[in-house]
């Protein structure tokens, strides 16, 4: 993978995205948390695909937040970011934020796009189960709601990037930013647009997410028409750091069984 | 030297285990807490003593806004001005103030502070915060990165609608209005004076600046940090061209004056004791949700944004570092003199009381000020300067007093 500029409406936004590998284009859309720069589930995927995983606006070294009003907005920059890069019938996996944003996409332009994965995914509000106010955590709360073990070395390695005040800042900036589509709810309309989705969905979500449970996995499944929903055992809210191979092997299934099928 | 009362309004009968049973006295503490008989005697009392002020001669007197609070019980601070408009006489109606972007539209801020301003005869002085992290993003629902647009959208609409004299077509981004037109117009030309509220944050000193208004700072934290918020402000004013004028500057402090240095622990350090302690224990998570202040200004917070530290303070650490300026009165109008002369500000608000002080110290406190502070600081600072910020009422001839009961 290598990291490359990106200018997008004539420079309005500019961005720097991880690309690279083989096959068919998918697009990765990142959460709240920022850019997952280097994560190796990113190249175990670009095995099978070519991946583009861009910082949205006002993560990282993405820049143009100010453009974008609402979710919508942020849906029509995605779109108009595959039509500037020619990248056509991509598969779309997005994380959280991401997977609410993957999803407005699908909404909006539903024959743009081959598969779509949500991942934990935003973007709906179950009065039943209430999405914590995560913007109020401290690290240690934040990886306790995040990890199935938040003991264990990845939550170790990440609570230690957190203690250095450069990645604080980039974290209030991350989640300053998600504001912008996800507070004081992450409740933006999607239900009232979400039978629009007709390409083939995954959900994907881990069993421990105490950030969106896993209930809203069920709530996407029932809404988004011909759905499948797969729960990994031993992963919160972010299986692809959690369990990188299984979340590769499940996401690379899904969207190679078109061709597994005709081969 | 201008001298105001200020009154936060607090409730003072939060149990003595406030803040190791429950995290926040705001945005989540609960309003079970709350007891709206004794709320009745203190809303009443509390006006009383705002009254009292004006009786004694203060030059204003002020009250603010907050939400979701157990310290600052006015969610409508105007209520208050309104009950006051028709009970003081001389003293200046000032609101510090409305957080103009939590209101939609926010011209009803614009209406009802014209009809403040008509009402008193012209003794009204129109504050707007940005508000707090607490009051407008978690109490209010309120995006805390696109807080600050709104405010200034709402400050041009509310500036716009005063003084054009005319229907006119607002296309704002998060107001539009085919038909703005406010009725009453306020009475002082071209509007009531305008007074910033702030806490400290570095983007609202340029701004401030820029527009020629009066920049209030609402210290709780003792002199030392209020010197460096001062220094910051003043030299905002200074590259946008400004001069010097101290009445650009606002400075509350908490006065507890009493027959003798002595006497001001004995009388006053359970009050303090329950604001410090109780009133401000707020969690850092409240106090700075993400995007409520720019990156730029969270990177140069010298400390995390947090209150915990007030908790290992007791009567001399607050009386020391200026928290509280106590003492006889001799004592205080020294104090005051030097902190005022040297911060170069000319409006003070006194807050007489605070936490859970009482009635009688509380009338007492204001008496001592209006007699023996006052005159003081009124003859021997700023006689020089011009006052602009403060309101220009009608003749006393034009205007109508209330009829009596």
């Amino acid at each position: 993978m290598q990291n490359v500029k990106v200018a997008i409406r004539k420079g309005k936004f500019t961005t720097v995205m991880q690309w690279g590998g083989h096959g068919a284009p998918l697009l990765f859309l990142h959460g709240a948390g920022g850019p997952m720069v280097g994560a190796p589930f990113l190249d175990k995927l670009a095995k099978h695909f070519t991946v583009y995983a861009p910082a949205h606006p006002g993560f990282g070294p993405g820049e143009g937040i100010e453009h974008l009003d609402d979710i919508l907005d942020f849906a029509l920059y995605y779109l108009d970011f595959l039509d500037e890069l020619q990248i056509d019938d991509p598969h779309v996996v997005g994380h959280s934020l991401g997977g609410m944003l993957a999803a407005e996409m699908a909404t909006l332009a539903p024959y743009r796009l081959r598969r779509l994965v949500l991942v934990g995914a935003a973007g709906l509000w179950l009065e039943d189960t209430p999405i914590p106010d995560f913007f109020t955590f401290k690290p240690p709360q934040l990886l306790q709601a995040a990890l199935h073990d938040p003991a264990g070395p990845l939550g170790q390695t990440l609570l230690k990037q957190f203690e250095s005040p450069e990645m604080q800042i980039e974290m209030y900036k991350c989640l300053a930013s998600a504001g912008k589509f996800l507070w004081p709810l992450p409740d933006k309309g999607l239900k009232k647009r979400i039978h629009r989705i007709q390409v083939p969905t995954l959900l994907l979500w881990g069993a421990s997410d105490k950030l969106i449970p896993p209930v809203y996995g069920e709530a996407f499944l029932q809404a988004i028409p011909g759905a499948r929903l797969v729960t990994l055992p031993h992963s919160g809210h972010l299986p692809m750091l959690e369990e990188p191979d299984a979340f590769v092997q499940v996401v690379t299934g899904f969207l190679l069984e078109d061709e597994a099928r005709s081969s | 030297m201008k001298n105001h009362w200020f009154h936060l309004m607090p409730y003072k009968y939060l149990p003595e285990d406030f803040q190791e049973k429950y995290p926040s006295v705001w945005v989540d503490v609960p309003s079970h807490l709350y007891d709206p008989v004794k709320g009745h005697e203190i809303y009443n009392e509390y006006l009383d003593e705002l009254e009292y002020a004006d009786r004694l001669g203060f030059d204003g007197v002020v009250v603010n806004e907050h939400h979701a609070n157990a310290y600052g019980l006015m969610p409508s601070p105007n209520i208050m001005l309104a009950c006051l408009a028709r009970r003081t006489t001389n003293a200046a109606l000032i609101v510090l103030g409305n957080s103009i972007a939590l209101y939609n539209p926010p011209i009803r801020v614009a209406e009802e502070m014209a009809m403040l301003d008509v009402i008193s005869g012209g003794r009204f002085v129109a504050g707007f915060p940005v508000g707090s992290s607490m009051d407008t993003n978690f109490a209010y629902g309120q995006t805390p990165l696109t807080l600050r647009d709104k405010y200034r959208e709402a400050h041009e609409l509310i500036l716009k609608a005063w003084t054009t004299p005319e229907p006119f077509a607002f296309n704002g981004k998060f107001t539009q209005i085919r038909y703005v037109n406010i009725w009453p117009r306020p009475l002082q030309k071209p509007h009531p004076p305008i007074w910033i509220p702030g806490g400290g944050s570095v983007e609202t000193w340029d701004w401030v600046a820029q527009h020629d208004y009066m920049y209030a700072f609402l210290s709780y934290f003792g002199y030392q940090p209020a010197r460096e918020t001062m220094k910051g402000y003043w030299d905002a004013v200074m590259r946008a061209g400004r001069d010097a004028n101290p009445y650009r500057a606002g400075y509350l402090q908490l006065v507890a004056i009493a027959d003798s240095d002595a006497k001001a622990e004995a009388e006053y350090a359970e009050a303090a004791y329950y604001f410090y302690h109780r009133c401000l224990h707020v969690p850092d998570y409240y106090a700075l949700a993400p995007g409520y202040m720019t990156v730029k200004s969270v990177k140069s917070l010298k400390s995390p944004f947090r209150f915990d530290f007030l908790k290992e303070l007791k009567w001399k650490d607050f009386v020391d570092q200026g928290y509280i300026i106590a003492g006889s009165p001799a004592t205080v109008r020294q104090r005051l003199y030097e902190v005022l002369k040297d911060m170069n500000v000319g409006h003070i608000m006194a807050l007489c009381q605070f936490g859970n002080l009482g009635r009688e110290q509380t009338m007492r406190n204001t008496e001592l000020y209006a007699k023996e502070v006052m005159p003081y600081l009124r003859e021997n600072l700023w006689t020089e300067w011009e006052d602009h910020w403060y309101p220009r009422p009608l003749d006393a001839r034009q205007r109508v007093k209330a009829a009596a009961l």
